[in-house]
């Protein structure tokens, strides 16, 4: 009997070794270790046989037999698993350096890029961003600012009229503005202090397009209108935006000047880590005038506006040394960036 | 303004024009006065090899008819000649001779050179030769009685100087004057501020009275107008000292005359205008208002026509003899015959001054400083400076007694103007800490005399500082000489939270949709030419600019599409075709209003792809932002394509359009290819924030799903199939999906398969086959009902 088992385990080991496919493992699996298979079949005649002794040996070499032939089972069924998937990794094989077609992901425009990165940073301030209209009145635009008809400054904006006459107004009293400012009258005219706010927006000037003017560019203005707001809060305010946005390193200073609608009047300058200097722009403290304008008292509250130009942080960033490129819409420009 | 540091150096102290350490401190302390200095130039540097020499005699060479032979002694006893192109030369005077071997400012080497084979040992030098200025016009004729052979500069008293170009602001007209300069700087640098000491008119005026009369006929323009007689006077060079300096500034040096009352201007900030008193029409000044069309010939050589708005100065004649406070006339130009001077110093009102400056043109010296606000009460010292230099070259000269002084107080700025300050709003302004007793320390050095005790003072407000009228403009003063420098660094801390309103915050996810669809931000010129709405088949009715730079950009945009089709249309030129491109920005359609009608827009262009791609965007877009519209085709915008556009309606208001552009458009705009379009009024667009979703349970029953196909005729819209479907499926219906749209061999012509899959499923329990056959039957119906016929 044991040379039996021992025979038929050994005809099993061979014919598993030879399976090539998981699907002939599972055909064999049921052949030598199902319940109907073969080394269960030799289980029936161990009732024929004398003694004890002798169904306890056949009876284990049975087992041992079965669970060798599981192992073997096993172990192939693996072996074949794992070759088939190493088959079909190789078979799936990408070159994926291989690829078609354009960059997928549309460009921001370089001042728009420069825009969202100059609110964030007064957003983190603690301002708000106020909008108003690129085609503005004169008042807004000149008089409550403090250049009422016939002053000097207004000859310096070299401004652009339109055609379009107010209901029972004069021709001649609406403009393109020259500057954010005006969005300085409209916030204090639509919102009581305090006022923290920055306005990004177009504006226009009358100039020849060159590489550092263009007719239609971008300013940024902010405004701050609060109780015992000083030059020194405008200092500090431009000192901490210039460390945000330019970096670590970087620093301001205010020198006196001249806008109609601030005084004290100052530019600003911002100073690289390497100790040179680059005018920013203009700002200083809300003439009482303006803040009249605006219906505020300014016994009451005091404040600072400051604003400069989107279009050159733009340049600046990246080094592009002719604004008109930045408007040329020229898709080799636009994808640089 | 231009500023020579030697001159400065005659009021205070400043600074070696030679010490680089000491010009950077003059140069710091005017850009911390607001005086921001643009340039700094060396000045005075003279050309080696350079020397006076004598011109023995002079004779012409038959064959060389446009240059002379000079003889020339340059101080060692050797006759060297030199030839000249120069007509200006006589013998006996001394000039500037280049030696064998100088090199010039220029690059040139004077070398032995020969004109009809007879050599030239040298050189005659005109200013311009030497860096002296501008004049070119002929030889630099240097004082008599100099050394020869010496260097010219030292002939000439030149040394080396300093040109500081300072910019001037708006509101210091002070400094359009070195004095002004002189004063401001003083008080920053703490030196000693010497401003030219002058006599009185009393102590001036000598000899017999005489007098130009002055008939002030504008008070509004003019309120101010001196004459006064100076007799003795012999038109010639000015002294060498003046001329240098007033070379330096970028004056050509003319006559004594001329260059007193230009160094004047300059110096102490008052334009003054000498007329010949035998020339002057009746002995008197008339200064009154133009007549429309009026007319005279200014110095400069020009024509001008005025108006009735601009003011002349006439003679007692009526005759005009110049534009008041701009230019005088060319006819009454002192000559060299001129013995008697009458001097005009007057003061114009500064806001007309501009306006006639605006309308005819003509800017000078004298409109510059007359516009800006020059001293009202500055005149007599001016007179007396004026006649004490012109004393130098005319010995002889009396300032007469009986010198005009015409003005009407009414409208002359007042001689005595004065505000009170508050220490408190000086500290409130500027963060400062300082105390009431600080303030004569700052501003009494520049003119602004404090007085009074306690926390108000009086502060007076300088005659020379027009601008100055109130205490915000003296806070100001204080700001600056205590320094922007010392003000601290503090930051206000707001009491609400920044950040992006919700418009604002919506715009920004636009552009991140458009990005993550690959398309681009472009920024077009908004402004178009005056056929560009009508090319790209909108209505012409726009805002136009009244004066544009060019007429090709003279009308406000209504729409962003013709800025985008021009994009398209330079990429394809430039062999880049299939451009994805977005804007957004404003567009100014006409408004019966206080302002035109702008709002914000969006316009997307899809070069080289079909209505459908826009539509993707539009889908891609709501998906990211909410909200949707209806896609009326019934309605077909301006300038799109007819039977592949609609209007995107949200009630009774157009939303947008979507489509693709008219091909006649793309025509006009010279683009190849299909463009497909969306557009977007984002006023209402970003405006319409979707309410949060709100929860419904996930049904945990089982679904299923039923593909049913139907044949629509083209000219119904697959929506209103959508919509009966839904109708049909009653509310079993969870999800509805066209996933093929078919036309061609099969189905009839003009007709086309729409094949659905619906998701059917019940909150609260399992579908049966009667609900799936209900639903069925229920589409069926509906859809029959349409005209539309279930495919098999």
């Amino acid at each position: 009997m044991i040379d039996e088992i021992t025979a038929a385990r050994d005809a099993a080991l061979a014919d598993i070794a030879t399976a090539d496919s998981v699907d002939a493992v599972a055909t064999m699996t049921t052949r030598y270790a199902g319940k109907k298979g073969e080394l269960s079949g030799l289980k029936k005649q161990l009732g024929g046989l004398d003694s004890i002794d002798a169904k306890k040996a056949a009876g284990a070499a049975i087992n041992e037999a079965m669970a060798a032939v599981d192992t073997a089972l096993s172990t192939r069924r693996d072996e074949l698993s794992a070759a088939a998937t190493a088959a079909r990794v190789e078979a799936e094989r990408l070159d994926l350096t291989e690829h078609l077609g354009a960059p997928a992901r549309g460009r921001k425009h370089l001042v728009t890029q420069a825009w969202e990165r100059l609110e964030d940073v007064f957003v983190g301030m603690g301002f708000r961003v106020a909008e108003g209209p690129e085609v503005e009145t004169d008042w807004h635009n000149f008089e409550a600012l403090n250049m009422g008809e016939g002053h000097p400054a207004r000859g310096e904006f070299d401004t652009l009229f339109v055609d379009h006459v107010p209901p029972g107004g004069q021709p001649g009293s609406t403009l393109l503005r020259t500057h954010t400012s005006p969005v300085q009258i409209r916030t204090m005219l639509e919102q009581e202090p305090p006022i923290y706010v920055v306005a990004p927006g177009r504006v226009f000037r009358r100039d020849t397009p060159d590489a550092t003017h263009m007719p239609v560019f971008h300013q940024i203005e902010g405004l701050v209108v609060d109780r015992d707001i000083s030059m020194a809060d405008l200092a500090g305010t431009i000192q901490a935006f210039t460390e945000q946005f330019f970096g670590k390193g970087w620093s301001s200073r205010l020198r006196p000047s001249y806008f109609p609608f601030t005084e004290p009047s100052a530019e600003f300058d911002i100073q690289r880590p390497d100790g040179s200097w680059i005018e920013l722009g203009g700002s200083g403290m809300v003439h009482p005038d303006v803040l009249r304008a605006g219906g505020i008292d300014p016994e009451e509250w005091s404040g600072f506006a400051f604003g400069f130009g989107i279009d050159r942080m733009a340049l600046m960033r990246h080094g592009v040394d002719d604004l008109r490129d930045m408007y040329a819409d020229d898709l080799r420009f636009i994808e640089q960036f | 303004m231009k500023i020579l540091l030697s001159w400065l150096n005659d009021y205070g102290d400043f600074g070696d024009p030679n010490d680089a350490d000491a010009v950077q401190r003059v140069c710091d302390a005017l850009t911390t006065l607001g005086l921001e200095v643009d340039s700094v130039d060396a000045v005075g540097e003279t050309v080696d090899g350079v020397v006076t020499a004598r011109i023995l005699r002079l004779a012409r060479h038959p064959d060389a008819a446009k240059v002379q032979r000079a003889w020339v002694d340059a101080g060692d006893g050797v006759e060297r000649h030199v030839w000249c192109g120069a007509t200006n030369i006589e013998a006996g005077q001394t000039v500037p001779l280049a030696t064998l071997g100088t090199t010039m400012p220029n690059g040139m080497k004077i070398e032995r050179r020969g004109i009809l084979g007879i050599d030239s040992e040298g050189m005659l030098c005109s200013a311009s030769e030497l860096g002296l200025g501008d004049d070119h016009s002929g030889i630099r004729i240097l004082p008599d009685g100099v050394e020869l052979g010496i260097p010219y500069g030292d002939a000439l008293g030149l040394r080396p100087d300093v040109l500081i170009d300072a910019d001037v602001t708006r509101n210091r007209p002070d400094c359009w004057g070195y004095v002004g300069i002189a004063r401001d700087l003083a008080a920053k640098m703490g030196v000693e501020f010497r401003p030219p000491q002058v006599p009185s008119m009393d102590q001036l005026a000598s000899g017999d009275a005489r007098s130009a009369p002055v008939e002030l006929l504008d008070p509004e323009r003019c309120s101010r107008f001196t004459s006064t007689v100076i007799s003795g006077v012999r038109v010639g060079p000015g002294a060498e000292w003046m001329q240098q300096r007033l070379t330096a500034a970028g004056m050509r040096p003319i006559s004594n005359v001329v260059d007193v009352s230009n160094y004047v201007m300059l110096e102490l900030n008052q334009p003054n205008h000498a007329y010949d008193l035998d020339t002057l029409g009746g002995g008197g000044f008339r200064v009154r208002l133009a007549r429309d069309g009026e007319t005279l010939t200014t110095l400069d050589g020009e024509e001008r026509t005025f108006t009735s708005a601009d003011l002349l100065i006439c003679d007692a004649d009526d005759t005009p003899i110049g534009l008041g406070g701009v230019m005088g006339g060319l006819d009454s130009e002192i000559s060299d015959d001129t013995t008697t001077v009458a001097l005009e110093m007057a003061w114009f009102e500064p806001v007309q001054i501009g306006l006639t400056v605006t309308r005819t043109g003509l800017r000078s010296e004298a409109s510059q400083r007359f516009e800006r606000g020059v001293d009202p009460s500055g005149m007599p010292t001016a007179i007396a400076r004026f006649a004490e230099l012109l004393r130098e070259t005319c010995p002889d000269l009396t300032v007469h007694r009986g010198w005009v002084d015409a003005r009407d107080d009414a409208h002359h700025p007042p001689a005595h103007r004065e505000t009170e300050v508050r220490i408190a709003q000086v500290n409130r302004i500027l963060g400062t800490q300082l105390t009431a007793e600080d303030l004569p320390h700052l501003l009494d050095p520049i003119g602004f005399t404090v007085s009074g005790d306690g926390d108000t003072r009086t502060v007076v407000l300088p005659p020379w500082r027009l601008d100055s009228t109130s205490e915000i403009d003296v806070v100001e003063e204080v700001g600056r000489h205590y320094g922007y420098d010392r003000l601290g660094a503090t930051v206000p801390k707001p009491s609400d939270s920044g950040g992006l309103s919700v418009r604002q915050q919506r715009r920004r996810l636009v552009r991140d949709v458009m990005l993550g669809l690959g398309i681009s931000e472009a920024m077009p010129n908004p402004f178009l030419a005056p056929d560009t709405l009508e090319r790209a088949g909108l209505p012409a009715d726009a805002v136009r600019i009244t004066n544009p730079l060019v007429s090709e950009e003279s009308v406000l945009r209504t729409s962003l599409r013709p800025g985008l089709l021009r994009a398209i249309a330079f990429n394809e030129s430039h062999r880049r075709p299939g451009v994805h491109l977005f804007e957004v920005g404003h567009v100014y359609p006409p408004a019966a209003a206080e302002l035109p009608g702008e709002f914000e827009q969006l316009t997307v262009v899809l070069a080289g792809e079909e209505a459908p791609a826009a539509l993707a965007v539009w889908r891609e877009l709501t998906g990211a932002l909410g909200g949707g519209a209806r896609i009326d085709q019934g309605r077909v915008p301006d300038g799109l394509h007819a039977t592949r556009s609609a209007t995107l309606q949200t009630g009774k208001e157009p939303l947008g359009a979507v489509g693709e552009v008219a091909p006649e458009v793309l025509q006009a705009f010279d683009v190849s290819e299909r463009v497909a379009i969306l557009e977007v009024d984002l006023d209402q667009f970003l405006a319409r924030e979707p309410k949060p979703a709100q929860w419904k349970p996930v049904s945990r029953q089982p679904s299923s799903d039923l593909d049913m196909a139907f044949v629509l005729a083209d000219g119904v819209p697959a929506e209103k199939l959508d919509k009966a479907i839904r109708q049909g499926a009653g509310n079993l219906l969870v999800g509805l999906d066209l996933f093929d749209v078919y036309r061609g061999q099969g189905l009839s012509e003009g007709s086309r398969s729409l094949a659905y899959r619906l998701r059917l499923q019940a909150a609260d329990r399992s579908l049966t086959d009667a609900d799936v056959a209900d639903a069925r039957r229920g589409v069926e119906a509906a859809a029959t009902k349409l005209g539309a016929e279930l495919r098999g």
